[in-house]
């Protein structure tokens, strides 16, 4: 560990310290994260309840399982397609200990008492498929989440002891305390906010952190990390962990905002979904799995209507989020975020190539 | 083999019980108190026969995968989507002429040219880019998926089974004793019988071809070390297609014979695919006795999972899947 840290540059001195945060999180020197920051607190004054919701609320769920992947993907170099399973297994067991219209399946406990064993059982779950999946290396990774992801849609289906079959369980009661219904449209989206901040924050500071460093070496060279005394699958092992957690957030909110939970939500063809939000978005920095959700969501919503409008079958939404996801697979392998960087760097160059400059980007 | 006895006696001991336990259950009249534990013999038959037919059609669809992945590193996540493409084709064919060896012949080429064009438009360009190639394969999967659905619709279709294979056949396996003193044998679909005989034969062949021919010695070379047999001269470009399209059409001519025995409709390319996953986690990635192996341990499990413990079978398949990773992570068969 000491190696990592010493090739960190070390600001000690109480003076610096408060320029030392702003290195520490570089997003807070920009006034446009500032601005996103602003809008997305003053939401419920801009934008009405369908948005709200079906929009902002469910682009943040979404955002958060997919930063989950990120994070596994982007610092571990593991592409694992059961974030959404592990999501749906945190969601079906909110339902099974807490209270739902199916009284012979679930156990009618407290929220606070069932959603933190959700959240227990979730990420333990993960982590055991995480270990599973660590067993072998690079792209076998992909089938055997994708295997405990279609495993588990097939056996939710085919239970009705635990998981009620392919009905699923229905009409799953959500929180209410401190007189506040918190499934109403406005406190809802400030939880879903504070959660998926809190996970993006939380991801950002594990990055930087010793553990994060050390994961992002397993992930560049395991070899030489093992030589160095690292223990390579413990690392792995507990990113998988820690992705776990965020991914049962993601689905306890999930859980929360439909009330219902079957299935259909953790099909294999949602598991890729949350690849695709992952990888459209950019999975080199926190900040793309919730680009990739927004731009998602908006296309799922707003498909329908546009294909309509140029005179083609409404239907072929997930043609259209094929084509683009392959669209930027091909083009761009850090998903929007790198064609962003790419425009402006070639905008900034061409603005210095006049000047005289050197055109370093 | 008698190096795997020498070298693990133990396993070697359980297996050959096993074998026994087995071929006993199989042949022997069962005595009244086994009957009644597990019930009818006849049931018990008829899961193990459908499991290896099963097995067989799980073979059909994981070889080409295995065959693929092996040469390649190419995980080709749109090979459930290959598997629908050509039961679509065989249905349509055979609707069209009446004919399901025809359909059987064109889902097979029809496929394999997909496998083709995929394999010199899009995988060529990104070779040696595993990752990207697997996201490129998912993409291709979700728009198949979405462009067969706009042509054939949500609807189930079954291809006529040939009239020469209707039917069922008398087995000499007796399943029970009447009261009499006269044996009961089993009656069993012929054409389940031939889809097992037509897939040993294609294993065979397949074994033959990759280990008895040139091409298939290019293969193999290819399979161990890529870089090196384009070093030697090989036109491995060349080699890599035809891998492709043997895949490709393998996957086509599963689903005219899945299409015939079960049925086919949207939602099946993910079962297959998992099917082809967990076949190959199993068996072995990039070996085709592997493949042969996993499918028939895969088929029977699952048929024999969901006759004796019906809500639980899918967990049964996942945790031979969880053991054979936590054993032998590279799979049973697998030399690496």
């Amino acid at each position: 560990m000491s190696l990592v840290q010493g090739a960190h540059p070390q600001t000690t001195q109480p003076a610096e310290g408060a320029r030392a945060a702003l290195l520490a999180w570089p997003e807070f020197n920009k006034p446009a994260v500032w601005l996103v920051a602003v809008i997305l607190l003053i939401m419920p004054f801009i934008a009405s309840g369908f948005f709200l919701i079906e929009i902002f609320a469910t682009t943040l769920i979404l955002g958060t399982i997919a930063l989950s992947l990120m994070f596994l993907a982007g610092y571990g170099g593991m592409v694992s397609l059961m974030q959404l399973t592990i999501a749906g297994f945190a969601a079906y067991m909110v339902a099974v200990f807490g209270m739902s219209a199916n009284t012979n399946i679930s156990l009618g406990w407290p929220w606070w008492l069932a959603t933190p064993m959700a959240l227990v059982l979730a990420t333990a779950f993960g982590t055991l498929g995480g270990a599973l999946a660590v067993r072998t290396e690079g792209i076998y990774t992909i089938m055997i989440t994708l295997a405990i992801g279609a495993a588990f849609y097939y056996f939710t289906n085919q239970n009705w002891a635990i998981f009620g079959g392919h009905t699923g369980i229905n009409t799953i009661a959500t929180p209410k305390f401190w007189g506040v219904d918190w499934r109403s449209d406005i406190p809802y989206y400030y939880v879903t906010l504070g959660v998926a901040a809190f996970c993006y924050f939380a991801v950002q500071y594990v990055s930087r952190a010793p553990f994060g460093l050390a994961l992002q070496g397993v992930r560049d060279n395991p070899r030489r990390m093992a030589a160095l005394g690292f223990n390579v699958n413990a690392h792995r092992v507990a990113a998988y962990a820690f992705a776990s957690f965020i991914a049962a957030l993601g689905g306890v909110l999930q859980v929360w905002n439909y009330r219902q939970i079957s299935p259909g939500s953790v099909s294999v063809g949602a598991c890729i979904d949350i690849l695709i939000i992952a990888v459209v978005g950019g999975i080199t920095r926190p900040i793309g799995p919730f680009i990739g959700a927004f731009i998602f969501v908006i296309l799922r919503t707003f498909a329908l209507d546009l294909l309509v409008k140029f005179g083609l079958d409404g239907n072929r939404f997930r043609l259209l989020i094929g084509l683009g996801f392959l669209a930027i697979v091909f083009w761009s392998s850090d998903g929007v975020i790198g064609l962003w960087e790419r425009w402006r760097r070639r905008a900034t160059a061409t603005d210095k190539r006049p000047g005289g400059g050197h055109g370093h980007g | 083999m008698t190096r795997f006895i020498e070298r693990h006696p133990a396993w070697a001991l359980i297996l050959l019980i096993a074998v026994a336990v087995m071929l006993w259950l199989i042949l022997a009249v069962w005595p009244p108190g086994l009957e009644e534990a597990i019930g009818r013999k006849r049931v018990f038959l008829n899961a193990v026969f459908n499991g290896i037919t099963l097995g067989s059609l799980y073979f059909l669809v994981a070889s080409g995968f295995t065959l693929i992945f092996g040469l390649m590193r190419n995980v080709n996540l749109a090979h459930g989507s290959l598997y629908l493409f050509g039961g679509y084709i065989g249905y349509a064919i055979s609707v069209w002429t009446g004919s399901w060896v025809l359909g059987f012949i064109i889902a097979f080429v029809g496929v394999a040219l997909v496998g083709v064009v995929l394999q010199i438009v899009v995988f060529r360009r990104m070779e040696g880019e595993d990752l990207r190639q697997t996201m490129v394969t998912i993409g291709l999967s979700i728009v198949f998926a979405d462009l067969m659905l706009w042509a054939f619709g949500g609807d189930f279709y079954q291809i006529q089974t040939p009239s020469w294979l209707v039917g069922p056949i008398e087995l000499p396996l007796v399943t029970a004793v009447k009261s009499s003193g006269e044996a009961v044998y089993l009656r069993y679909p012929m054409v389940r019988l031939v889809i097992f005989v037509a897939a040993v034969v294609i294993g065979i062949a397949m074994w033959l071809a990759l280990n008895r021919t040139r091409v298939g010695m290019m293969v193999r070379a290819g399979v161990d070390d890529r870089d090196m047999l384009a070093a030697t001269g090989v036109p491995i470009q060349l080699v890599f297609v035809a891998v492709f399209a043997l895949g490709a059409g393998l996957a086509g001519i599963a689903g005219v014979v899945g299409g015939t025995f079960q049925s086919i409709s949207p939602g099946e390319d993910t079962r297959f695919l998992l099917a082809s996953l967990v076949v190959v986690i199993v068996g072995g990635m990039g070996s085709i006795p592997g493949a042969a192996l996993g499918a028939v341990i895969i088929g029977l499990a699952e048929q024999l999972g969901s006759v004796y413990i019906p809500t639980y079978a899918i967990v049964v398949t996942f945790l031979i899947m969880v053991l054979v990773l936590a054993l032998r992570p590279q799979g049973l068969l697998a030399r690496r």
